[in-house]
């Protein structure tokens, strides 16, 4: 069983996300820790990306601040996630856009995930269809290649789900990342047809921000994701993030496992 | 021909790079069109389209003037800027919109970077009564503001996209996004040969009656095949489909012309194919102008329809395999061929298409008089006059 799999079997979880050198890396690195003493069982680091097709407004201007200088390099967030490790153990994925990883090199990317201590990554724009190109390498390092299932995905589930590791992320309504009041319908029957097909848990993300929400949300799944409500926390208090999310994180967590 | 297989590959570029979202429609996209290309029925309506609405066949004509001047090779002109719209779009939107009926969509979105696509789009759904929506950089309402009006005038909703550079990609992005977010009940019709398959594919194909037609009126006004094809790149959309009856034909040269801006050696520049890396963006493994951490770089071209920082899979591959060649030209010599072709010729062709001539204007004198050169004049040039103009230091009121 992978890290990930193991450390969120069997319990409902809280994945938050932040993104990287939002407004540096130092932030960055506080950020990551105050998410994980607030409670947090995994957290996303999103690699800034300058055409985020994925994600709504929230993410794409975070990605904006990140990419103040667009030269900024992938190594240097690596090293970041070098210095998160010194001071915790929660388990760490990259959310990647596949470019990122086409222009560093799949053999070294899937090596540094390893070596600075990064469990999964999510790519929202490699389908599994696309994946066979990467996955030996991440398969080599034992780093988790994580696969979202949306609403639409039907009769894709199965094909999906079976390649699927780490856990299995829906996404909760269709469209891009952000704030949202109302989520899919169908999304109880989708993680039926999900759980019918694998023992990995399943994790609802996209949209949520409320503990209403996460409680709401975590009744029928194993966990939540929320990224935009903790980038916009970032947002709203730039180098100053960490305690305020150190205490949505203890807030949603409560609501969560309540 | 370049043969894509099931996943849409072209060599080692193409497929399908998208979010999960994206991937149940476009596979069912990919489905009916292959139904649809075997269907006598859809080629009849299509074929119909072209003929007695888009006024295909387009000509092809001898431009006896450039090729007195130039005092080389003989150079005849596609002139798909005499389409209904002015320009090749519009056999690729007939063909996409025929397949939106088929499928039984309601509602289409475009992206469009001079508007020429978002245009075609949007009177095709006139025609057809569609609901329409077109994505458009900032920048380039700005500097299309005719061709925003036009797309209005039709019906359609044109939504300035304000994100990153305010251009061709951007738009793209949001357009991609509506979709992501409205699968079920919307069409999005690519407006060139790039994205993820089937759309590479589909664009190819529908691009392909340039060529199609332009090597019958070749061989018939000559009785051999052309030495040489040359075509403007943006995506690259107008140039494979000049290219594609004469891929096979080995000894025909293929020369795709990108933009590049204020030259190969500036940041401002759109020259995909001589400067770029091979990359994934747009759902597409191709090459795109990028930096070392890959992140797409911000392009100029004074084209609106060029300043786009990838190109199409299978240009991708055909420039891997140097089956075709890529050159670049500067705005410069771009807005000279615009002033030169309408004084030698009469023809006021688009900014995209002077890319081309302006190659032409460079290679016919290095060719000899019995050798013969196509090149596609992919869209006529009025929505370009009052840019030109300002480019040129005038003023004017459009
Ligand atoms: C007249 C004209 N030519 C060429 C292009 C470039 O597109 P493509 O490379 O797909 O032909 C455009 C795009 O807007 C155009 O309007």
């Amino acid at each position: 069983m992978s890290k990930i799999q193991d450390a969120l079997m069997g319990k409902k979880n809280f994945v938050a996300f932040v993104t990287a050198n939002d407004p540096d890396l130092e932030a960055t690195v506080e950020n990551v820790v105050a998410l994980a003493k607030g409670g947090a069982d995994l957290v996303e680091i999103g690699i800034p990306f300058s055409d985020p097709v994925a994600d709504g407004p929230v993410i794409q201007a975070a990605d904006v601040r990140a990419l103040k200088d667009p030269d900024l390099p992938i190594e240097r967030i690596f090293e970041a996630v070098g210095k998160v490790r010194e001071k915790t153990d929660v388990p760490l994925a990259f959310l990647v856009y596949f470019n990122i990883i086409v222009q560093y090199g799949y053999e070294r990317f899937a090596a540094d995930c390893a070596k600075y201590g990064i469990d999964g990554l999510i790519i929202p724009d490699l389908p599994t269809e696309e994946q066979g190109e990467l996955r030996p390498y991440t398969d080599e390092e034992n780093i988790d290649l994580i696969s979202l299932v949306t609403t639409n995905s039907g009769e894709r589930i199965p094909m999906i789900v079976e390649k699927a590791q780490g856990f299995v992320y829906l996404v909760s309504s269709l469209g891009v990342t952000g704030e949202r009041t109302t989520f899919a319908k169908n999304l109880k029957e989708v993680v039926r047809d999900v759980k019918r097909n694998t023992e990995l848990p399943v994790f609802i993300g996209f949209g949520i921000h409320s503990p209403e929400q996460a409680k709401e949300m975590a009744a029928i799944a194993d966990g939540v994701i929320v990224g935009s409500a903790c980038v916009a926390i970032c947002e709203q208090y730039g180098k100053e993030a960490a305690p305020h999310l150190e205490a949505y994180a203890k807030e949603m967590v409560a609501a969560i496992r309540g | 021909m370049t043969n894509e297989n099931a996943k849409g590959r072209f060599g080692r570029f193409g497929g399908q790079y998208v979010p999960e979202t994206l991937m149940p429609e476009l596979n069912k996209m990919a489905a009916a069109y292959e139904e649809a290309k075997k269907d006598p029925e859809f080629q009849k309506e299509y074929a119909d389209l072209l003929a007695n609405y888009a006024n295909r066949p387009s000509i092809l004509y001898y431009a006896k003037n450039m090729t007195e001047d130039l005092g080389g090779a003989q150079v005849y002109l596609k002139r798909e800027d005499l389409n209904h719209t002015g320009a090749h779009k519009i056999n690729n939107v007939i063909g996409q919109v025929l397949l939106a009926k088929r499928m039984g969509k309601k509602r289409l979105i475009a992206e469009t970077g001079a508007g020429q696509h978002g245009v075609a789009t949007a009177t095709i759904a006139a025609l057809f009564g569609l609901e329409c929506e077109v994505f458009m950089g900032k920048e380039d309402t700005d500097r299309q503001q005719l061709n925003v009006y036009r797309m209005e005038l039709l019906g359609a909703k044109v939504h300035p996209v304000t994100s990153g550079t305010m251009t061709l990609k951007d738009a793209v992005n949001a357009a991609l996004q509506d979709f992501a977010a409205h699968p079920e009940e919307t069409f999005y019709v690519m407006g060139s040969a790039t994205g993820p398959h089937p759309y590479p594919m589909m664009v190819r194909d529908f691009q392909s009656i340039i060529s199609e037609e332009s090597k019958a009126q070749i061989l018939k006004k000559t009785g051999k095949l052309p030495d040489t094809i040359v075509a403007c790149v943006g995506g690259g959309s107008n140039a494979i489909g000049s290219f594609a009856n004469f891929i096979d034909d080995e000894g025909v040269q293929l020369i795709g012309v990108e933009a590049a801006g204020k030259g190969l050696h500036s940041q401002d520049t759109a020259a995909t194919l001589e400067l770029g890396q091979v990359g994934v963006f747009h759902g597409m493994k191709s090459v795109f102008l990028q930096n070392k951490s890959g992140q797409i770089n911000p392009v100029y071209s004074i084209s609106a329809g060029l300043d786009y920082p990838g190109v199409g899979p299978e240009h991708a591959a055909l420039a891997e395999t140097k089956r075709a060649e890529y050159v670049g030209i500067t705005d410069d010599e771009a807005v000279a061929a615009f002033e030169y072709i309408a004084k030698q010729e009469g023809i006021v062709a688009a900014m995209e298409s002077c890319h081309a001539i302006a190659y032409v204007q460079k290679l016919a004198p290095t060719m000899s008089k019995d050798q013969v050169i196509i090149c596609t004049v992919s869209g006529r040039g009025d929505k370009d006059v009052a840019a030109v103009a300002k480019y040129q230091g005038v003023e004017i009121n459009e």
